[in-house]
C-alpha cells in the first residue's frame, strides 16, 4: 500500500511542510463525502483532488509566492506555520477522535492461490499507477509540463523564453496538492486517521523523497520501496513500534553519503 | 539599555509577591520556554543553523536526570550531567551535519531524524519508562530540585532565562558572536577569509545543546513527569523554534519577547478553549503568527519594533 501512496508522494518537490496535513484534509472531505452524502472514497478522490488543487494554488498565490526569492529557511517556516493552521482547524472541525471511510470495496477479498489480495488495496494501488503515469506524461509530453520542468530547472531562465512563471509555480503546486488529496481519499477507506496524522505523513513522504532523490520519479518509487520494506521487515524481527528507526536511520546515512538522493543528480 | 534591563530584572524579582498562583505559573512557563528559545537562539539565530531537532536535548537532559535521581543522585548535580550529555549529543549531530555541508532544508531534517530516533528508543527502551515515561515521586525537598511553592520554579526559571541570555550576550560581543553573524550571512565567504566554519558553528551547537539539556532537567522536576512524545517529540522542538523566529532570531531580545507574546497567547487559549473542547485552537493562532511573521516581517518582531520606534 504504502507504495502506492508514495508513488505520489515523491512527485511533489516543493519544500512542503504541510503536505501531509493537506493529505489529511484529503481524507476528511472524502470522509464528509461519505457520511454526509453516501459517496464513496473511490468515486470522490477527484472531487477531493479538485478541492486541494484549489486549497494549493491559493496556497502559492498568496504565501509562497510573496517571497519565493527569500531564503529556503524562510519558506520551510512558512509552510510549517500553514501545517500548524491546516492541522488544528482539522483538530477543531472534526475532533480528536480517529476516523474512518466505510466503503463496501474494503470488506472484499479475492483469494489469488495461497494469498488473499484486499480489494481495496488494489484499487488503491491501480488509481495510484494510474495517476503517476499520466502525471509523468503530462511532464514529459505536455508544453504545460516541459515549461512546469524548465522553471524548476532554471527559474531565470524560463522567464527568459518569456513564461509565466508565476503561473507555472501556481499550477504545479496545486497539482501536487491535489495529488495529495487524490492519494488521502484513496487511502481512507484503508488508514484509520485523526488530525496528528498530518506531521506523521509529511515526516515519511519527506524521507522518502530525500532517500529517492528529490524530484526524481524513479527515486521517489525506489525510496518508496525501501522505507516500506525497511519498515516492514523492522516490525517483523523487531518490535512494530521501532519499525520507524529503520527509516530515520537510513535517511541519516542517505543526507550524510549521498544528499542529492539515490537517483538524485548530484548539484554542485 | 542598562537601566532598563536592571529596572525589568527587579521587577521581574519582585513580581511573584503581587501575583496569583495561576499567572506565576504562566510566567514560569514564559521564563522556561524564554530560556529555551535563547538556547535556540544561539545556534538557530546568530548562525543561522535551523535546528528542529531541539526537543532532544531537553530529553535528553531530562531523562538523565530523573534516572540519576531514582538512582539517588540530586538532580543538581544530574541537571550538569544531562546538560553534558545532550551537549555530545549535540556535537555529534552538529560534526555529521555540518562535516558533510549539509545547509538549509537538509540541516533541518537531520535534526528531526535524530529527535525521532531518540523518541523512538525512549518509548521502546522499558529501563527508560517506554511508552508510559518516568514518574518522579514527589518529595518536596529542595535538596532534591523540588518544590512545594511555585514561586520557587518562578525564580529557578527566571535564572535559567538570564543564564542563557547572559551567555548569548557574551557570545554576542566577542570575536565568537561576529563570526557566528558572519556565518549566517554567508558562509562561503566567511570561509575564504580563513574563519574555521565548522569549529564555529560546532561550538554555537554544543552550547546550546548544553543548555536545552539543563532545561531538561527543569521540565521533568517541574512536571514530575517524563513522556518520549512530549520532550522528544517534533511539537515541543516547534514550540523551540517558533518563539525566537517571531520574536527576532539572531537578537538577544528576540527570544524572550517571543516567548512573552506565545506562552500566555498559547496558555490562555489553551485553558479558554481547551475546556469548551476545542483543541489546537492556540497552534492556530501560531500557525497565523508564524505566517505573518515569515511574510511582513522577516526579521521578527524585536528589529521591527526597534525600527518603529526609531522612525517615531
Amino acid at each position: 500500500m504504502a507504495v502506492g501512496l508514495t508513488l505520489i508522494f515523491g512527485v511533489m518537490r516543493v519544500v512542503n511542510f504541510a503536505h501531509g496535513d493537506m493529505m489529511v484534509w484529503g481524507m476528511y472531505l472524502a470522509f464528509v463525502f461519505a457520511t454526509r452524502l453516501g459517496v464513496d472514497p473511490y468515486l470522490s478522490f477527484p472531487v477531493c483532488a479538485a478541492a486541494l488543487f484549489l486549497l494549493g494554488v491559493v496556497v502559492q498565490r498568496g504565501l509562497v509566492d510573496p517571497i519565493i526569492a527569500a531564503p529556503h529557511e524562510m519558506q520551510i517556516l512558512l509552510m510549517l506555520g500553514v501545517a500548524l493552521v491546516l492541522e488544528n482547524t482539522a483538530l477543531l472541525v472534526f475532533g480528536p477522535e480517529p476516523a474512518r471511510v466505510r466503503s463496501p470495496l474494503a470488506r472484499l477479498t479475492w483469494d489469488v492461490g495461497p494469498l488473499y489480495v484486499d480489494v481495496a488495496r488494489l484499487v488503491t494501488f491501480a488509481v495510484a499507477v494510474v495517476l503517476t503515469l499520466a502525471l509523468s506524461l503530462f511532464l514529459f509530453r505536455t508544453d504545460l509540463g516541459r515549461l512546469i520542468r524548465a522553471s524548476a530547472d532554471n527559474h531565470y531562465g524560463a522567464l527568459v523564453i518569456g513564461a509565466d512563471v508565476r503561473r507555472i509555480y501556481a499550477t504545479a503546486f496545486g497539482i501536487g496538492a491535489a495529488c495529495v488529496g487524490a492519494a488521502g481519499a484513496l487511502v481512507s477507506p484503508i488508514l484509520p486517521f485523526q488530525p496528528p496524522t498530518g506531521l506523521s505523513l509529511s515526516v515519511t513522504s519527506f524521507n522518502i523523497v530525500i532517500i529517492g532523490g528529490m524530484g526524481s520519479l524513479v527515486g521517489a518509487f525506489i525510496g518508496g520501496l525501501l522505507v516500506s520494506v525497511a519498515e516492514s521487515l523492522g516490525a517483523v524481527f523487531l518490535r512494530p513500534s521501532l519499525k520507524e528507526l529503520f527509516s530515520f536511520s537510513l535517511l541519516i546515512i542517505i543526507l550524510l553519503f549521498r544528499p542529492a538522493g539515490l537517483f538524485g543528480k548530484r548539484q554542485s | 539599555m542598562k537601566w532598563a534591563t536592571g529596572l525589568a530584572v527587579a521587577v521581574l524579582l519582585a513580581l511573584p509577591a503581587v501575583l496569583s498562583g495561576y499567572a506565576v505559573t504562566i510566567f514560569v512557563l514564559i521564563f522556561f520556554y524564554a530560556f529555551l528559545a535563547q538556547a535556540w537562539n544561539i545556534v538557530g539565530g546568530y548562525a543561522g543553523q535551523l535546528s528542529a531537532g531541539h526537543a532532544a536535548f531537553v530529553g535528553i537532559g531530562g531523562y538523565t536526570a530523573a534516572l540519576l535521581f531514582e538512582r539517588g543522585v540530586t538532580p543538581w548535580i544530574g541537571m550538569f550531567v544531562g546538560g553534558a550529555l545532550a551537549a555530545v549529543l549535540g556535537a555529534i549531530v552538529g560534526y555529521l551535519g555540518f562535516r558533510f555541508g549539509l545547509r538549509g532544508f537538509y540541516f533541518v531534517l537531520l535534526t528531526v531524524a535524530f529527535a525521532e530516533i531518540c523518541r523512538i528508543l525512549a518509548t521502546n527502551i522499558d529501563a527508560v519508562g517506554g511508552a508510559v515515561g518516568l514518574y518522579i515521586t514527589f518529595t518536596g525537598n529542595p535538596r532534591q530540585f523540588q518544590f512545594q511553592d511555585q514561586r520557587a520554579y518562578y525564580y529557578i526559571a527566571l535564572v535559567l532565562m538570564l543564564l542563557a541570555t547572559g551567555v548569548a550576550a557574551l557570545i554576542e560581543r566577542r570575536r565568537f558572536g561576529i563570526y557566528l553573524t558572519a556565518i549566517r550571512e554567508d558562509e562561503t565567504a566567511c570561509e575564504a577569509l580563513g574563519v574555521d566554519v565548522l569549529r564555529y558553528k560546532l561550538l554555537a551547537m554544543i552550547v546550546s545543546s548544553f543548555l536545552a539539556g539543563l532545561g531538561g532537567t527543569f521540565y521533568a522536576f517541574q512536571n514530575f513527569s517524563l513522556q518520549p512524545g512530549a520532550v522528544f517529540g517534533i511539537p515541543l522542538s516547534v514550540e523551540i523554534v517558533i518563539r525566537p523566529i517571531i520574536g527576532g532570531a539572531g537578537t538577544l531580545l528576540g527570544p524572550i519577547l517571543g516567548s512573552f507574546i506565545l506562552t500566555p497567547l498559547g496558555e490562555l487559549s489553551r485553558s479558554y478553549f481547551g475546556q469548551s473542547g476545542l483543541h489546537g485552537a492556540h497552534l492556530i493562532v501560531y500557525g497565523v503568527l508564524l505566517v505573518t511573521v515569515v511574510l511582513f516581517m522577516p526579521q521578527g518582531a524585536y528589529p521591527f519594533l526597534k525600527q518603529l520606534f526609531k522612525r517615531a
